[in-house]
């Protein structure tokens, strides 16, 4: 994939495109590029800017995983791993996939699908942009410079009493970045509500435009809960005032409140819109129109809200009330539902379809598998009995990254792919994309994490990295 | 060290027996859901995969009672794996009584442990088979996790705050045991072992390990950070008698109650101004970092045992210590010598054993 990005970076016009003018066309300067308030060039922007921390998460990953394969630690040490899983963590998390599909294809399409010429506000666009490269600059150099190793989830009295890593400039970086997913989702709100074609009533719109919605309410609301949060943990490392070291006075759950209170909307801000690339790719390619679409549309804002009402899910075995956890497994129950009347809207949609297995559909497909085996597992951690045996486990790494990579990285290449001849105007090798598609479902290659020394994970994942650079 | 790879730990206590029911129950549903998407979605892509570039489909919008039945069967389904899991979460979390009293202290990195007998270990955890062990937990720095996948238990270990868990253990053997929550450099290092005696031996143990009881510890502590001077018998004293304190309630001065359990009593040590009994004035000055974490428990081991009349009487002269901020500031500036008890109640040495 980097391969194609870098390339598309350089050569502009495709040689055989028509004469005609188009967004690639319009300017060739790089002031043309890093000057624009096109939402065409500044989702390429964010294409090859997410690439590339992509595959330094990648990177990270890779060297934790290679770690794994012996007991002891013999590739990097203990320290070192520590800081290797937080980038991978940090990197993954604010630099990839919350802004994945809604920065790349909701800033590419998003405008078009609506009938507008652009987003409501192109230069705020551009800013947003500015502040996540800003943002990733920071955190980057914070990441380098010493690294972080506290874990992506910055648990308090660790990260502001006892960890002697960059902790605030990797907060300060990942709280810049937080306000263009803020400025994103602003920017998404109000052109959705603003700037609809005449006649594009709100049930008409694309499946594709309401997840995008719901992600944009959730950036909007949550994403200023981290920057209080991580700000509260600079002051409290800076000036020692006790905020959540108890020995200072302070509550170390407080932080986990105010941290899962963002970080679980989080996740649906991660894979709600893929559910809406799903939605629009499996209508395409069965050539049937969505099968329940008021339906998905509705579950695409309960899950939404609801997903702001489960954060005590991750406390039941923190030392939070007994009740309190009790309200927070069922209402656990309740954000499941949306998700699975979604999965069995999109397999009706396939019922007496004319389906094509080109790789969008492909991915798509994996997709679907993947992401029910990532909800279903997701039901044993909601289920309090179950959960305290594995909390803290490789199980919720499992489940997570069933959602993460087999869900949202699934659901981002298959939108690459399917809006990949609008962005570029030329085809990529389809052969090639489909052998990809196919071996990027098996859930050993795409949610190594789950087999903590499968070597087949191993041997699929070099697979995959050598058919990713060949195409 | 257990080499073989299993899929499932141990099933070592009566705990592990019921969370495995519920497994039971989850991989039945969630499996057979897998099953049917897998199956339907394979079968659709063949079934109705493009035959011609022209091909025509039906246009099906959808159906309320498809709909329907599918938000409320799983629903359903959902509502019974959360009341199953609810009621063995209740177990877990609630020790039975009559269950024999353990403590553990965590900090980076290893587990202390102090039997009522006042056996101390570290990093291994003796306990009978077939009785109820009740653990109470704290930390002396982050956040840990004690983790027993053979017991199926596991409870987040707060600094600053007793938190508690009990298991049954069913079998005799040498379970794992786990630091879940990463807590630094040495995280991975914070292992440990349970190890589950038959009744016998385990007395025996009990014998040979034995320095003298845990709350007899604390009398000595008592004594030597004065707290008779103020907390005598005598109901006129300066701070209110503890003889049969623990497990009662007790008046604030604001006019609540409050359960005199562990946590009232540590923090009363630790911070009393936050919770003064009614009648008493906020007079006793902060133990806070003078008293670490494992004389803590001895202490609050004694208290729990305290009848009437045993209140130690004072054996020495020294001036009792007096109000807060004086307290406070001569501990600023003193604070190496305050910090280090006298050899005789100094723990077991900390280095690791390696």
């Amino acid at each position: 994939m980097s391969a194609s990005t870098t390339e598309l970076g350089q050569s502009q016009p495709p040689p055989s495109a028509p004469p005609q003018e188009n967004y690639l066309t319009a300017g060739y300067g790089w002031r043309s590029w890093l000057l624009t308030t096109d939402h065409k060039r500044i989702a390429l922007l964010y294409l090859i800017s997410i690439t590339a921390m992509f595959a330094l998460g990648g990177i990270a990953a890779t060297i934790v995983r290679l770690e794994l394969v012996t007991p002891p630690s013999d590739l990097v040490q203990p320290a070192t791993y520590n800081k290797l899983f937080t980038m991978h963590g940090v990197i993954m998390v604010w630099f990839f996939l919350v802004p994945s599909i809604p920065t790349v294809m909701g800033n590419f399409v998003l405008p078009m699908m609506l009938g507008a010429r652009d987003l409501a506000f192109p230069k705020l666009n551009l800013a947003s942009w500015y502040l996540f490269i800003a943002g990733g600059a920071v955190t980057l150099w914070a990441l380098v410079s010493g690294g972080v190793d506290t874990g992506w989830t910055f648990y308090t009295p660790y990260s502001t009493e006892s960890s002697t890593t960059n902790v605030v400039p990797v907060a300060v970086g990942i709280f810049i970045s937080g306000f263009s997913s803020i400025l994103t989702g602003l920017n998404f709100v109000v052109t959705t509500h603003r700037m609809r074609a005449p006649g594009l009533t709100w049930f008409r719109l694309p499946l594709f435009v309401w997840s995008l919605y719901a992600t944009s309410i959730i950036l909007l609301l949550a994403t200023p809960v981290l920057a209080m949060t991580l700000l509260l943990v600079a002051v409290e490392r800076l000036t020692g005032y006790g905020i959540f070291d108890p020995m200072l006075g302070g509550d170390p759950l407080l932080f986990q409140h105010l941290f899962w209170f963002y970080s679980h909307p989080a996740v649906y801000i991660m894979i709600l819109p893929g559910m809406g690339v799903v939605s629009e790719i499996i209508t395409c390619f069965s050539r049937k129109n969505i099968y329940g679409y008021a339906f998905i549309a509705f579950a695409s804002m309960m899950i939404a809200l609801i997903g702001f009402l489960v954060w005590g899910h991750h406390m039941f075995v923190a030392g939070q009330s007994v009740y309190a956890a009790l309200v927070f497994s069922l209402l656990s129950y309740l954000v499941a539902i949306p998700s699975a009347i979604k999965v069995f809207n999109w397999t009706a949609t396939l019922y007496r379809g004319s389906i094509s297995l080109d790789s969008p559909m492909l991915y798509t497909l994996g997709f679907i598998a993947l992401f029910t085996i990532g909800g279903l597992t997701g039901l044993f951690l909601a289920a309090l009995g179950m959960d305290v045996h594995v909390h803290d486990t490789y199980f919720v790494i499992a489940h997570f990254h069933f959602i993460m990579v087999g869900g949202m990285v699934m659901a981002y290449m298959a939108a690459l792919h399917y809006w990949w001849p609008k962005m570029s105007g030329r085809l990529y090798p389809d052969g090639w994309a489909r052998l990809v598609a196919i071996q990027a479902a098996d859930p050993d290659s795409s949610c190594s994490t789950s087999r903590a020394t499968s070597p087949r994970a191993d041997a699929s994942r070099r697979r995959r990295a050598k058919w990713c650079k060949a195409t | 060290m257990n080499a073989d790879f299993t899929l499932f730990p141990d099933q070592a206590s009566t705990t592990a027996e019921r969370v495995d029911g519920l497994l039971a129950l989850l991989l039945l549903v969630t499996v057979s859901f897998a099953t049917v998407i897998a199956m339907l979605v394979f079968y659709f892509a063949v079934r109705y995969r493009r035959r011609s570039v022209t091909e025509w489909t039906p246009r099906i919008m959808g159906s309320l009672k498809l709909e329907l039945a599918w938000t409320l069967f799983p629903a359903g389904i959902a509502l019974v794996i959360f009341l199953w899991g609810a009621k063995v979460y209740f177990y877990i979390v609630k020790p039975p009584a009559g269950a024999e009293e353990v403590y553990m202290v965590g900090k980076q990195w290893m587990w202390k442990v102090q039997h009522r007998g006042g056996q101390r270990e570290i990093n291994e955890l003796h306990i009978p088979v077939g009785k109820p062990v009740k653990l109470t937990l704290t930390s002396e720095d982050v956040i840990h996790s004690f983790f027993v996948p053979a017991f199926r238990t596991k409870v987040d270990v707060l600094p600053n705050r007793y938190v508690h868990t009990w298991f049954e253990a069913t079998k005799p053997g040498i379970y794992p045991l786990f630091c879940s929550q990463y807590c630094g450099t040495g995280h991975a290092d914070m292992t440990g072992w349970v190890v589950v005696m038959e009744p016998a031996d385990f007395q025996r143990w009990l014998g040979e390990a034995s320095e003298g009881s845990l709350a007899l510890e604390g009398r000595k502590l008592l004594l030597k950070y004065q707290c008779v001077s103020c907390h005598s018998a005598d109901a006129h004293a300066r701070g209110p008698v503890l003889e049969r304190l623990y497990g009662t309630p007790v008046t604030l001065t604001d006019g609540r109650t409050v359960m005199a359990d562990e946590s009232y009593l540590r923090q009363s040590i630790l911070d009393p101004d936050a919770q003064v009994v009614a009648g008493f004035q906020s007079i006793m000055p902060t133990y806070e970092g003078q008293i670490d974490e494992e004389e803590l428990i001895a202490l609050i081991e004694f208290l729990k045992t305290m009848q009437t009349g045993a209140t130690p009487e004072r054996v020495d002269t020294a001036r009792p210590p007096t109000a807060r901020r004086e307290t406070a500031t001569n501990s600023n500036g003193d604070a190496p010598a305050s910090l280090s008890p006298p050899g005789e109640n100094k723990p077991q040495s900390e280095d690791d054993p390696e």
